[in-house]
């Protein structure tokens, strides 16, 4: 078993979107420990890019905030690597594709397998696109996450039976119960994967219905939200928020 | 897989997953109107009727005297309705948009030609429309935010980023991912995932099919050369592409060089960028070694873009099309050399065309014939090249 499926063994996992150096990258370490300390199972490292597409506000500042340090592929490589040492959890990265294509494909993927990390996921790398990066994702063993969202429809069998490590459901603003419900079901007949729900929302009914339709859930925006409110004191802010998260899945 | 919409190693379709029902619909939808005799019809009224198609093609005379070489041709754009030959493009997608049960266009603009063209086409077609615009272009450009809203069409400043033409691409982009099912994304220029690139194309190339003909009854054959402006590229492609297969004619592209290629504040693409993935295609960026996205400058906000257009990047690829930088100095001369010459004030991003042409006319021979693409009119200019040149003018 991947490191990828061993984070959702343990009942609903919890899957946090950190921006790596924002604002720093001890906060980032921090953050990471206090995450891990309060029970997230898998950490979803982004890779700030200049124009992060498709994504609302408050992520949109983290990119920018974290690339006003001057922080490199590079040394989120180098940082990653010690990072690595640290903590026990899956990693995965996410991240532009042009961020992946201009590194090198090859090279980046070497980079992520010689820093310990699970998988990769690129959000404007549709199904259509994978076949230039998947040679190189094979090769170094580090799986490219699919993307589901509630406009995918007829395309789910396609995404779903060529999907590895797990599948990354996006909702919308409004999204609803029934929705995810019927998409999770489509999932569940062409693969055994776990699937995650991205929750954007912070509404507790919506979110206790969709953890418990699927095998976990990714929150991004709430997180960086906190981690922008609280600058570099904002490790203890995100651990009690996924403690009571986690207590939440539990629940279920 | 990876082969829909190529041209060569660029086009493609890298968008987020949620979008890529909407472009596939997109692209069925156009496959199948493109060939439909109701939709040519109506789209080919429209084009004639409304917007005022053919543009004429001009024989500069003064200007061809006074270089002293190749005769100069221009192809009016600027007397299209709305000023600019976004109208071609739009009036296509709008009746695409509308014949898909869309209500509502969205569309992203840099020197709010685009913008204001959008607007017109969601008026007459009793539709939606709201525009995302960079908050600096809004300053720069702000006669057009006012006909933007006078055609009834909402306008979005967009302040992240370098608050320029790309961003408001990306929140037009995200705010298409948001809302689907009733909107149109009316992307103006020949950029972005496919299908866009194509339909951009094809529904500018009504420009070169134009020139071609036009050409053909004047001189009875084909020009030496055609120059259009570059910023995505959507007035060249149109201006070039019906002459891509005569290889006598060399298609000549010019691009925003702002102060100059060899400084950070400059939007040639081609000449100062390399192969990247941004806005849902491959092609040429301006971008730092580690794929991040350059903050590009020029005078024109419509040129003011770090990419071009994938059918560009191939063009050069095969080495068909050339691109060459003209400045923002250049440009400025070449808008009140157009004026003084010919009584024409040219878009500060066709002021580019017009700049390369000056250069170009005099190493031809008499017998030889440029054609030269004139964008748009330059009303909206007036106002920030008088202030370029020290006049404290405001609209």
């Amino acid at each position: 078993m991947n490191k990828i499926e061993k984070a959702f063994e343990k009942g609903k996992a919890f899957i946090a979107f950190i921006t790596c150096a924002d604002p720093d990258f001890a906060t980032t370490e921090k953050t990471v420990l206090a995450a891990v300390e309060n029970g997230a199972d898998l950490i979803e490292l982004n890779i700030p890019f200049s124009d992060p597409t498709g994504v609302d506000g408050a992520i949109q500042k983290a990119n920018l905030r974290a690339l006003q340090t001057g922080v490199t592929t590079d040394t989120i490589f180098a940082f990653v690597k010690q990072l690595r040492d640290k903590v026990d959890v899956s990693l995965v990265f996410s991240t532009y594709a042009n961020v992946v294509f201009s590194y090198g494909i090859d090279r980046f993927l070497s980079g992520c397998a010689d820093a310990g990390i699970d998988g990769l996921i690129v959000p404007d790398v549709p199904f259509e696109e994978q076949d230039e990066f998947l040679p190189c994702c094979e090769k170094y063993g580090v799986p490219l996450i699919s993307m589901i969202s509630v406009t995918s429809k007829k395309r789910i069998q396609a995404i779903a039976s060529h999907a590895r490590g797990f599948l990354y459901i996006m909702t919308c603003p409004g999204g609803t119960a029934e929705e995810l419900s019927e998409i999770v079901s489509q999932i569940r007949k062409y693969t055994n994967l776990p699937c995650a729900v991205c929750i954007s929302s912070t509404d507790s009914p919506y979110v206790l219905q969709s953890a418990a339709l699927a095998d976990g859930i990714i929150e991004d925006s709430s997180i960086v939200e906190l981690m922008e409110k609280h600058g570099t004191a904002c490790a203890p802010y995100v651990g009690a928020y996924i403690r009571s998260r986690k207590a939440m899945l539990k629940s279920i | 897989m990876g082969k829909i919409g190529r041209f060569g190693i660029h086009g493609g379709q890298y968008i987020p997953e949620v979008l890529m029902n909407a472009v596939t619909e997109l692209d069925e939808a156009y496959q199948f109107y493109k060939n439909d005799p109701q939709f040519n019809r109506e789209l080919t009224a429209l084009l004639n009727d409304y917007a005022g198609r053919p543009s004429r093609l001009y024989y500069a005379e003064k200007m061809t005297r006074d270089l002293g070489g190749a005769k100069i041709y221009l192809k009016r754009e600027d007397l299209n309705h709305t000023g600019a030959h976004k109208i071609n493009n739009v009036l296509g997608q709008a009746l695409l948009a509308k014949k898909m049960g869309k209500t509502r266009l969205i569309a992203e603009t840099g020197a709010g030609q685009h913008g204001v063209a959008s607007a017109t086409a969601a008026a007459l077609m009793d539709m939606e429309c709201v525009v995302f615009m960079g908050e600096e272009d809004t300053k720069r450009q702000a006669l057009n935010v006012y006909r933007m809203k006078l055609l009834g069409a909402e306008v979005v400043p967009v302040t992240s980023g370098t608050a320029t033409l790309k961003d408001a691409v990306n929140e037009a982009m995200g705010e298409w991912t948001r809302r689907i099912h009733d909107t149109h994304y009316c992307l103006g220029s020949a950029v972005g995932p496919h299908p866009f690139p194509t339909i951009v194309r094809d529904f500018q190339a009504v420009i070169s099919k134009e020139i071609k003909e036009q050409i053909l009854q004047k001189e009875g054959r084909l020009p030496d050369a055609v120059v259009a402006c570059v910023g995505g590229g959507s007035n060249a492609i149109g201006s070039f592409y019906h002459f891509i297969g005569d290889e006598g004619v060399r298609l000549i592209g010019c691009e925003a060089a702002g102060r100059g290629i060899d400084t950070y504040e400059t939007a040639a693409t081609v000449n100062t960028g390399s192969v990247g993935i941004f806005h849902g295609m491959k092609s040429y960026f301006c971008q730092d070694e580690f794929g991040q996205i350059a903050p590009v400058y020029s005078i024109s906000a419509g040129l003011d873009y770090p990419g071009i257009g994938p059918e560009h990047s191939y063009l050069h690829d095969l080495g068909r099309a050339e691109y060459v930088p003209v400045t923002d100095d250049e440009a400025v001369e070449a808008f009140e050399y157009l004026a003084k010459t010919e009584g024409i004030i040219p878009a500060i991003e066709s002021a580019h065309a017009i700049a390369y042409a000056r250069k170009l006319a005099p190493t031809m021979g008499k017998d030889k014939i440029i054609v030269v693409t004139v964008s748009g009119r330059g009303d909206k200019d007036c106002a920030a090249i008088a202030r370029y040149r020290g006049e404290d003018l405001h609209e």
